[in-house]
């Protein structure tokens, strides 16, 4: 099955701008171009963003 | 979810997707490889039913988990299972613990800067003075320069040492100590699939932490007879695999390997490089999920003898 992937408009869950995103898919990491915070995509359908984890101690690599 | 007849059942256990995850999706896609997206956030293994493995009717399993533990229980138990993984479980817990990289290293007779590893705070300090300072101190698992402290005098030793002991957890007062190597501002990440040593940068910084994560810049390193012969005895005595190693340039010595790592970064490289890097992991996860691991690795022999962690017959590893 090809991965489903979505296009289209979510606000940044901190700054509230409105960001485009293009064939973006589902745990995706992205970046708000507005305020610089790192974001996952955590619902294509409908498009809908958090803030990204914050790193762990066992994260990398 | 199921490829087309003829095609290998490929999945990737991942935890979220980075920009590497995205491009080895699209490079399975433009092989006409359906894959299977596992989650690990949402996974749950039933270790103790030996008789249905969910996952057992799967070609190979690429691992591109963000968390070490995550990684390496998930390996050792497909692995166990008898279901072929990229990495190995074996190669994880080599890799994903510097102290075992060390010693596998050491094992295997590859050149790699000296370290140290003792077990309280007095016998740290006399670990630090009888390697002399600076040297670095560095937890055994973790990743992206995070945590590493440059030692430069006794005063600095104890504080930290102390700082260890006291906020860190159990792990952090195994002291893993590695000389201070004086590098020429820039260290080596090569990137290994299987026999090849598929390309190198370097990555060159004003701190003495080069991670491109921590903002190193990369340009291009050729990818010498030297540097090839290290990285494919270093990769061989981690256990095999897709790997990335860093190595440093010491005046005397030449190259020395100071980590190896398996679920590897290449964002920053492709472009110095002009390699197609996950094209090259593509290529290697396809020959394991047909060929098998020793193939893969282009090992003509039993591979090397380890036996850090059990693994079942018929695992990759």
């Amino acid at each position: 099955m090809a991965i489903q992937t979505a296009s289209g408009q979510a606000p940044c869950p901190e700054c509230f701008a409105d960001i485009t995103l293009t064939k973006v898919m589902q745990n995706e990491i992205t970046q708000c171009p507005g305020c610089g915070v790192e974001l996952e995509i955590v619902s294509i359908e409908p498009l809908t963003l958090a803030l990204a984890p914050q790193e762990e101690e066992d994260w990398g690599e | 979810m199921s490829s087309p007849a003829g095609t290998p059942r490929v999945g990737v256990l991942y935890s979220r997707v980075r920009v590497e995850e995205k491009l080895l999706f699209e490079a399975f896609e433009r092989r006409g490889v359906s894959l299977d997206l596992i989650d690990d956030q949402k996974l749950i293994f039933d270790i103790t039913d030996v008789h249905h493995h969910p996952y057992q009717d799967y070609d190979v399993i690429v691992e591109r988990c963000i968390n070490h533990s995550r990684a390496l229980y998930s390996l050792k138990i497909l692995n166990d299972q008898g279901v072929k993984t990229v990495n190995t479980a074996l190669c994880a817990d080599i890799c994903g613990n510097k102290l075992m990289t060390t010693s596998a290293l050491a094992a295997a007779g590859v050149p790699q800067p000296r370290s140290l590893v003792a077990y309280t705070a007095d016998s740290a300090i006399e670990a630090i003075e009888r390697l002399g300072y600076p040297v670095v101190l560095k937890p055994t698992v973790g990743s992206w320069g995070r945590l590493l402290s440059k030692v430069n005098d006794r005063d600095a030793a104890e504080t930290i040492l102390e700082h260890k002991e006291t906020l860190g957890s159990y792990h952090h007062s195994i002291f893993y100590i590695q000389e201070y190597v004086n590098k020429p501002g820039r260290d080596i990440r090569a990137f290994q699939v299987g026999p090849e040593t598929i390309c190198a940068i370097y990555r060159t910084s004003p701190n003495w932490i080069t991670n491109t994560a921590r903002g190193g810049s990369s340009s291009n390193c050729p990818v010498t007879p030297e540097l090839a012969d290290i990285c494919t005895r270093a990769a061989r005595a981690c256990g095999g695999g897709v790997v990335a190693l860093d190595l440093f340039e010491d005046p005397d010595r030449g190259l020395l390997v100071n980590e190896v790592n398996y679920t590897m970064e290449f964002r920053n490289s492709i472009a110095p490089t002009s390699v197609n890097i996950p094209e090259h992991m593509v290529d290697f996860c396809l020959q394991v999920a047909r060929d098998g691991w020793n193939v893969a690795n282009g090992w003509t022999d039993d591979g090397p003898q380890m036996a850090s962690i059990s693994l079942a017959d018929g695992a990759s590893a």
